[in-house]
């Protein structure tokens, strides 16, 4: 017998390594995947655009010499006392029970000495993350854990929240091991076991109801503190505009590609629009209801350099929102603990199981020893010096746009390098005046 | 006793007087007239006052109160006494959906019926309805107790945690997780307390009631109990 020649070992595109271990590691539990983080697939995202900068018809601003002004002010629509930020960058609603006390903690310092806001979330609020923050916005979530009268009156602002971009249309889930006594106690729960947040608002259900409720916390507020409602990207230009007559002061708009504490990781990649797809429609709702920049606009999802923050306000957003790049920057991920990451069977850049609370960081855990290696002073000087570099960048590339305060990024100055974000974001193809979908 | 009428004031001056009585002040009795529906009324209270209202009131009337107690000579709209902490909610006529809603303590007593999701995910209040409350009544309750003096509707309890819900009459059907249980002398001693409280002693038996709760069978992801999801 002559030997043949062999076929190379040919892998299907579709039953890749991923889908294989995952068939089988359903088969062996039982239950779908849980992790935290956000949507890992690659989609268009704002790496596809670009900035055209100044030219000879377009007057750049001398770096360091000219002011760019890049202060935002979000709630100045109903509210007597809107927040004034220095920067256009605010740290998103994270949970304490998602998240270790010391790393709220950190949180609140990085925010409050970049002058900034931070956000508190499905768990209620600390007097430690209160304490560490001079701007804080206390979320309505669902399950109303920890909701009190006494916190939205501490509050500095308060924000709806109707859903995320890495769940829209899911709740919360919080795994036993990571239901410490002091979480349990502030949920109201028995202590280890799994929670669930609810998906729906108890008390209203549809846009007329959430005027109503939203009328209700401002009376309980006497009028005093901005109201954001944030929803998860999915139906932007509908639910800007509802949220817009339910009486919003700022609407918060969370792409898919946004983090999660934990949740399916068929939810995290297959519900929800990219943040491309997403910040147009929200801001021509705006546009048409004659709102853009009277209700502010922010937004969130995979926001990691000050390009991606540009991007976000050149397409019409007023702010953007960080959760898992906040994280980071205080110490998740943090490469000089490879070894504990591989004894968790992963490694320091794909750890996502956030929902397990053995976070070698310290960071996504209430495991006493482990939280305690998070120093929250050091921590929040970290945060704090990543968002004076998200502000610099973001301050780079609006001068060299020849715009003295970065809100004035525009369409304009963008282009995009595919098809596909050309006709998500609105902006001609680069090279050509073609917009896919409109021109 | 002050009298504020709704007619020739606005809720928010209403509200913001109530919100700013200094502490001590002796204007503790407040009559509220024609209400008409209005929302939040009385929304926000911190503060041992008794507020009487002479008629319906719109959505979360008493929302969040905490120390007040708030008298409605009427009908109540949607989530009256939401995620109210202390002090007591007393309506004289029916209450729409998800009354004490999210609840975290204080007494809510409904003299007529509650509509669907009376005490859903209520966290440590304490509902008497001595009508009958709709569907998805305690949905994902928490904590706290339901006393039902007429019947419940579909899916009772469902999801529920710690919370006990006690009903005289006829349930419907009973949502996931929730079971019948049996009563220990601990119950009784919790029901007892709040029918005396809700000013029922002496006309209400809880030997009457039957009682239900979790079967914590939801507690942690088990594929085995799938159907319960
Ligand atoms: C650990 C963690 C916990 C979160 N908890 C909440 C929460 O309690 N409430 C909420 O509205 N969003 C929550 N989010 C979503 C963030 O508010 C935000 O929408 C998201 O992180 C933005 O995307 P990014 O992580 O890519 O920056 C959480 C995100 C993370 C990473």
């Amino acid at each position: 017998m002559t030997a043949r020649a062999q076929t190379p070992p040919r892998p299907a595109a579709l039953f890749d390594s991923y889908a294989i271990s995952e068939i089988h590691r359903a088969a062996a539990t039982g239950i779908y995947d849980i992790r935290g983080g956000g949507s890992k697939r690659r989609m268009p995202n704002l790496d596809d655009l670009l900035f055209l900068g100044a030219s000879m018809s377009r007057y750049p601003l001398e770096g360091y010499r000219e002011r760019c002004a890049t202060d935002v002010v979000l709630g100045n629509r109903f509210a007597e006392k809107p927040i004034h930020l220095k920067i256009p960058v605010t740290i998103a609603g994270m949970s304490f029970g998602a998240l270790s006390g010391p790393a709220k903690e950190a949180l609140g310092r990085g925010a409050t000495a970049a002058g900034t806001s931070t956000t508190t979330g499905d768990g209620g609020m600390t007097p430690e993350e209160r304490e560490a923050s001079a701007l804080l916005v206390y979320q309505v979530l669902p399950s109303r854990y920890g909701m009190n009268p006494d916190d939205l009156r501490r509050a500095d602002a308060i924000e709806i929240v109707l859903g995320q971009g890495a769940k829209p249309g899911g709740g919360g889930m919080l795994l036993g091991q990571k239901i410490s006594d002091r979480v349990a106690a502030m949920r109201t729960l028995p202590p280890g076991i799994d929670q669930r947040s609810a998906c729906r608002h108890p008390d209203w259900t549809g846009p007329d109801d959430l005027e109503i409720k939203i009328e209700e916390l401002r009376e309980i507020t006497d009028w005093q503190k901005p109201i954001y409602v944030k929803v998860g990207a999915s139906r932007p230009y509908y639910d800007v505009a509802l949220a817009v007559k339910a009486g919003a002061d700022v609407v918060v708009l969370d792409g898919m590609e946004g983090g999660t504490a934990g949740t399916q990781e068929v939810f995290i990649e297959h519900v929800g629009l990219p943040m491309l797809a997403a910040i147009p429609p929200a801001v021509q709702a705006l546009q048409d209801l004659g709102m853009h920049r009277k209700v502010q606009l922010v937004v969130s999802g995979g926001i990691r350099f000050g390009a991606d923050v540009a991007k976000c306000l050149a397409l019409g957003a007023d702010a953007v929102s960080i959760g898992t790049a906040a994280l980071i920057a205080i110490g998740a991920n943090d490469p000089r603990r490879e070894d504990e990451y591989r004894a968790l069977g992963t490694d320091s850049v794909a750890y996502d199981d956030w929902h397990e609370g053995r976070d070698p960081a310290g960071i996504t855990t209430q495991d006493p020893e482990l939280a305690a290696r998070l120093d929250p002073v050091l921590a929040g000087r970290r945060l704090a010096n990543y968002l004076a570099v998200l502000t610099l960048e973001t301050q780079t590339i609006a001068r060299a746009c020849g715009k003295s305060h970065v809100l004035n990024l525009e369409p304009e100055d963008l282009v995009a390098l595919s098809v596909e974000a050309a006709a998500m974001a609105r902006v001609p193809l680069a090279g050509t005046s073609w917009i896919p979908g409109l021109a | 006793m002050p009298v504020v009428d709704l007619a020739a004031t606005t809720v928010r001056e209403l509200n913001r007087t109530l919100h700013g009585l200094a502490e001590g002040s002796n204007e503790t009795d407040w009559e509220i007239r024609n209400p008409r529906g209005a929302h939040a009324i009385a929304a926000g209270l911190d503060a041992p006052l008794t507020v009487t209202i002479d008629g319906p009131v719109g959505y979360y009337c008493a929302g969040m109160n905490k120390l007040a107690t708030v008298e409605i000579a009427g009908n109540a709209g949607v989530g009256v006494a939401e995620n109210m902490m202390s002090g007591r909610v007393h309506v004289q006529g029916n209450a729409s959906q998800s009354a004490g809603a999210t609840g975290r303590g204080g007494l809510l007593v409904v003299d007529g019926d509650a509509s669907a999701r009376c005490g859903i995910s209520m966290k440590g209040i304490d509902i008497v309805v001595k009508g009958s409350v709709g569907a998805m009544s305690a949905f994902m309750a928490q904590a706290g107790n339901l006393v039902v003096l007429g019947d419940a509707g579909e899916a009772l309890g469902a999801s529920i945690y710690e919370a006990r819900l006690f009903v005289r009459g006829a349930v419907v059907s009973l949502g996931a997780d929730c079971v019948e249980k049996e009563m220990t002398d601990e119950d009784r001693i919790i029901l007892e307390g709040i029918v005396d409280r809700a000013g029922l002693a002496g006309e209400v038996s809880p030997a009457d009631f039957r009682l239900y709760g979790s079967a914590r069978k939801l507690y942690h992801f088990n594929p085995d109990h799938i159907d319960g999801y």
